[in-house]
């Protein structure tokens, strides 16, 4: 059984007045144990919603519609009280957000923001947990804990604050990480770092996670199954191998054709998806991206398109996709083990 | 199609050079009496040159100095030191009359559209403030020609002219922001991260309306980001900076072919690659730590405190200059790389390197992490 299966997750946010949104509109997917997904999409396409709606962070109100099911652990997660909520967040499912300098609080030392999350959910008493704490800060890298853990956010780089964040996440050894962009807000060098460690907890604690980004590229090194995210609905899932080797939804193909790579000759062109993000069809009148889709054809209007290969390990919604062009490889193909020079240099870190 | 006269090309001529340039802000302290207690060495020495036409890429994470410098090619901060030809006329030399002037053949682009855009101005109007400005484009009839016929340029509506920056999306704001540049017609653009807010199919279409107009228009462009990627796409000529100085500088595709400086090596294999056996496969350079502080650099060579290939002897004492490679290095590298020497000769033409041991290093002599000797 799946540790997270999301089906059919909706969240229509209508202020009186306003013109209602469908950030997420009948979304699903699902994280098995210890596995790695990716939720891949550009800025609009409902990403961190979803990850909000299952942590029950969205704003409760009646101008917020949640509908559909998130079944973790046998329970589901969207129909929980809030105090029941404070009791699984944090300690059974934890989240890293994109931006560590606004999800820290500015006024409270490291210290006492990590210790929290021992003391509320492991009852832990100051002692043990500051000494847990420091072992934590020890265990992401952050080199002299003891002092860091007196200081305060600003006194932090970036990248070490997204380390304490992530220490924080981690402190009750959840079986679900969720990371929201990570390492958007970060330098190339210092997301490489993060990346290699979250890699490196997630393999150590046997922790789920979800990783949720824009960039094609993180996901490809780190995610054993990809959901491809456009207009509030998955529009292809696929191990990662099969979905960069074959991508079967024009969206899909649209975005690897739009990326420049670090690999490719000089002088290749980019192909650009036409039009903006501004550009959808509602998916009740047919597929969200038909108005930009270069194969759309008279099916693609007038009814929500279906999953197709549904028996599969490679999922798309499409009624015209892209041919298969290699042989869909089986099972994920686990992710490689830290490099050894990398291991090498977090062993002098700490 | 005939051969019109601009077919016969000149040789290629430098449009711009930057020369020991150094970009200095003070640090102030003291509630009564203001001094300066130290400086913020954001661009610590930088030579360049522009050839007219090409397109030269500044590449670097945040802190290194790359908007600074950039910003002080147009002179939009004054440099501490050093001179800034343009067309052969030195730009620090200028009364600010004669540098306005000269501004309309260097303009710029930013990084976010919306905050770059006046939001009470609509398209119009701040297309046409430049022509103002600058007192050209002739009447307000062949004014409006000239903006009708940029925004065709950018790939804008004309129904565009009448809309403020808030009606549009991201993609279009940046297209604005472009135009805005290039109805002076300038020969330099100077685009600073100019697709990094956008998504990534948008990103595609502008890097593509970038490299369209300079075929169009022959424009000369300095591209400054952070993303690698996006720089080896749109970049003949390619600077990587770090600490406010340039520690590589080569053609586009023998950097990436032969990246010679460990700082180098180590930005390019971080960049994630959309790639899963490519990803699998490649070698991580991970980095210690974070960026030193560009207020107090370290001695010597400014990247030995997290350099893999730190050396025990001249890293820690003797600053490196950008040097050319030397010959003898052609065999080793040969060798090294599987290539032929002429191969091998004609990739490292142009390549420069800020780095002692570059030679040993490309020659795989050093290792990571292993110091001679042990």
């Amino acid at each position: 059984m799946d540790l997270l299966e999301v089906s059919d997750l909706s969240v229509v946010f209508a202020r009186r007045g306003e013109r209602e949104v469908r950030a997420v509109d009948g979304l699903s997917f699902s994280v098995a144990a210890g596995e790695v997904v990716g939720l891949v999409g550009e800025s609009g396409c409902g990403k961190t919603v979803t990850a909000l709606a299952i942590m029950g962070l969205l704003p409760r109100g009646r101008w917020v519609n949640v509908t559909g099911k998130a079944a973790f652990d046998g329970g589901d997660l969207l129909g929980l009280s809030t105090s029941d909520l404070r009791d699984i967040r944090g300690r059974d499912i934890a989240m890293v957000f994109q931006d560590p300098l606004s999800s820290l609080n500015p006024v409270v030392s490291i210290g006492v923001q990590v210790t929290e999350v021992l003391t509320r959910h492991r009852g832990m008493n100051d002692a043990a947990a500051t000494r847990e704490a420091a072992s934590l800060l020890d265990r992401v890298g952050i080199p002299d804990p003891r002092r860091r853990l007196k200081e305060y956010p600003h006194q932090l780089s970036g990248g070490m604050r997204q380390r304490a964040l992530i220490a924080m996440a981690v402190a009750c050894q959840p079986r679900l990480l969720i990371a929201d962009e990570p390492t958007t807000a970060l330098d190339v060098t210092i997301q490489a770092q993060i990346l290699e460690l979250l890699r490196d907890l997630v393999h150590s604690l046997g922790t789920a996670l979800i990783m949720i980004t824009h960039d094609l590229g993180v996901v490809a090194g780190m995610c054993d199954t990809i959901n491809v995210l456009y207009a509030g609905k998955v529009v292809e899932t696929a191990p990662r191998r099969p979905l960069f080797a074959s991508p079967r939804h024009p969206y899909t193909v649209g975005l690897l054709g739009s990326i420049p790579r670090l690999d490719a000759r000089r002088g290749e062109k980019l192909t650009p998806i036409r039009g903006s993000v501004r550009d959808v069809l509602p998916w009740h009148e047919g597929c969200a991206f038909a108005p930009r889709c270069d194969r759309a054809i008279d099916a693609c209007i007038g009814r929500t398109p279906d999953v197709m290969d549904v028996h599969s390990v490679h999922t798309y919604r499409c009624v015209n996709p892209w041919p298969q062009t290699g042989p869909d490889v089986g099972p994920a193909v686990l992710v490689r083990q830290v490099a050894p020079v990398a291991s090498e240099q977090y062993e002098e870190l700490s | 199609m005939s051969t019109v006269a601009s077919d016969v090309v000149a040789p290629p001529s430098t449009l711009l050079e930057v020369r020991g340039v150094k970009v200095h802000f003070p640090i102030r302290h003291g509630v009564i009496f203001d001094r300066t207690v130290g400086h913020v060495r954001a661009v610590d020495g930088v030579d360049l040159s522009v050839t007219r036409g090409r397109t030269y890429g500044l590449v670097g994470e945040s802190g290194c100095g790359k908007t600074t410098l950039g910003r002080a090619i147009l002179l939009l901060i004054p440099p501490t030191e050093g001179d800034v030809r343009f067309d052969g006329v030195d730009l620090t030399s200028l009364r600010p009359e004669q540098l306005r002037a000269m501004r309309r053949r260097m303009q710029m682009i930013f990084q976010d559209p919306l905050s770059s855009l006046d939001p009470r101005q609509n398209v119009e109007s701040i297309l046409t403030e430049g022509l103002a400005a600058h007192g050209i484009g002739g009447d307000r009839a062949s004014r409006r020609k000239t903006i009708l016929a940029t925004l065709d340029a950018v790939g804008l509506p004309r129904w565009a002219l009448s809309r403020y920056p808030h009606e549009f999306s991201g993609g279009q704001r940046q297209r604005i922001g472009i135009a805005r540049a290039l109805v002076l017609g300038p020969e330099l653009i100077v685009a600073d991260e100019p697709v990094s807010a956008l998504d990534v199919s948008i990103q595609a279409q502008v890097l593509n309306l970038l490299d369209e107009l300079q075929d169009e228009r022959e424009l000369t462009y300095v591209v400054i980001a952070h993303d690698l990627a996006v720089v080896r796409h749109i970049a003949d000529t390619v600077g990587v900076m770090y600490l406010g100085a340039i520690v590589e500088e080569a053609p586009s595709d023998s950097l990436y072919a032969a990246p010679l400086h460990p700082y180098t090596r180590s930005l390019m294999s971080a960049v994630p690659v959309p790639d899963p056996v490519v990803e699998d496969e490649r070698e991580r350079i991970l980095l210690v730590g974070d960026l030193p502080s560009p207020a107090n650099p370290p001695e010597g060579c400014r990247f030995h405190t997290r350099c893999p290939w730190v050396q025990p002897t001249r890293c820690v004492t003797e600053r490196p200059v950008l040097r050319p490679l030397g010959q003898h290095v052609v065999a080793d590298l040969a060798e090294a790389t599987g290539g032929s020497r002429a191969q091998v000769r004609e990739a490292i033409v142009g390549h420069r390197v800020a780095c002692h041991w570059a030679e040993q290093i490309a020659a795989g002599d050093l290792t990571p992490h292993s110091l001679p000797g042990d």
